[in-house]
């Protein structure tokens, strides 16, 4: 997004804090459906959710005077919303921290692709592909654009086990960079790079699966 | 590498996390692997299409109850 260019940044901020309204609702229209959407990792309840953000403008505004500018002004928002819902989930006593989550779904093993795809270890080429993917074609980008895959996408997302989809949005949804996404979480680097490569890994194959039903099913939506 | 192992680091190609000498291994293991390449190609459309999903739109009704609180806030500026 544009606002991530320094310079646009000071600016925007300047108006804020003489309180320029119009600027305040620019950065509503950026954010707040991103916020919300984000608060739902933690909250789970759509209404709850949008509480929080709301109370979290409010963060944004009480803060203004002091942001430092040590981090985007983008990144200081989405973890005062990150706070915000974590102390609401707490008061309804049905959340675990987040580090906790993080830490139950990098333990353990998960196979970016099924095992069973690759060539054995007596086979000429072990841990080659025995049934590698199919092309998506020259422009896949335009095959997942359609209204239906993007639904299908979110829902997919939606499915992620908690820690994993909260990684992946803020990276590759709202597009964090990934210093920010450790900030903005509290979570170390290493977790948070094992939760976007699972996250990742599961959103491509179950695409690919989604992908394969609609071209063996043509003329079927 | 095996198709098998760069499945498993294509995160950390993708997020430039990644020794000079595994990227040139990872870069040497495309130029003669389809399916790695189709693998590629699928994880970076895959990451294209996330970017482009849409922000849940923000009500008018949302939108009034933030500018009174950013009002209401001015005034104690």
């Amino acid at each position: 997004m544009a606002l991530s260019e320094p310079d646009a940044e000071a600016g925007l901020l300047q108006r804020l804090r003489e309180g320029n309204e119009e600027a305040f609702g620019a950065l509503v229209d950026l954010y707040h459906g991103a916020m919300i959407r984000f608060a739902r990792g933690f909250v789970r309840d759509q209404a709850v959710a949008e509480e929080v953000a709301q109370d979290a403008w409010l963060g944004v505004l009480n803060g203004l005077a002091d942001f430092a500018g040590r981090s985007s002004l983008k990144s200081w928002i989405f973890a005062i919303v990150a706070n915000k819902a974590k102390t609401r989930a707490g008061k309804e006593a049905r959340s675990i921290p987040f580090s906790a989550m993080a830490a139950r779904e990098v333990s353990g093993t998960e196979f970016a692709v099924d095992p069973g795809r690759f060539l054995g270890p007596d086979a000429e080429w072990p841990g080659h592909w025995a049934h590698p993917p199919q092309s998506w074609g020259d422009r896949p980008e335009e095959r997942l654009l359609g209204q239906e895959m993007m639904q299908k996408l979110t829902r997919i997302l939606e499915g992620l086990p908690p820690a994993q989809r909260m990684v992946i949005t803020l990276r590759d949804v709202e597009g964090h960079d990934a210093k920010s996404v450790c900030n903005i979480l509290g979570v170390t680097e290493t977790n948070m790079r094992v939760l976007l490569h699972r996250a990742r890994s599961r959103v491509r194959g179950q695409l690919e699966r989604s992908l394969a039903d609609a071209s063996e099913r043509p003329g079927l939506h | 590498m095996d198709c098998n192992e760069l499945v498993e680091v294509i995160t950390d190609y993708l997020e430039d996390n990644m020794s000079p000498e595994d990227r040139a291994r990872f870069e040497e293991h495309l130029i003669y692997c389809d399916g790695c390449t189709a693998y590629l190609d699928q994880m970076r459309a895959t990451l294209a299409a996330m970017g482009l999903i849409p922000p849940q739109s923000v009500s008018v009704q949302a939108r009034e109850r933030l500018l009174q609180s950013f009002r209401d806030w001015k005034k104690t500026l």
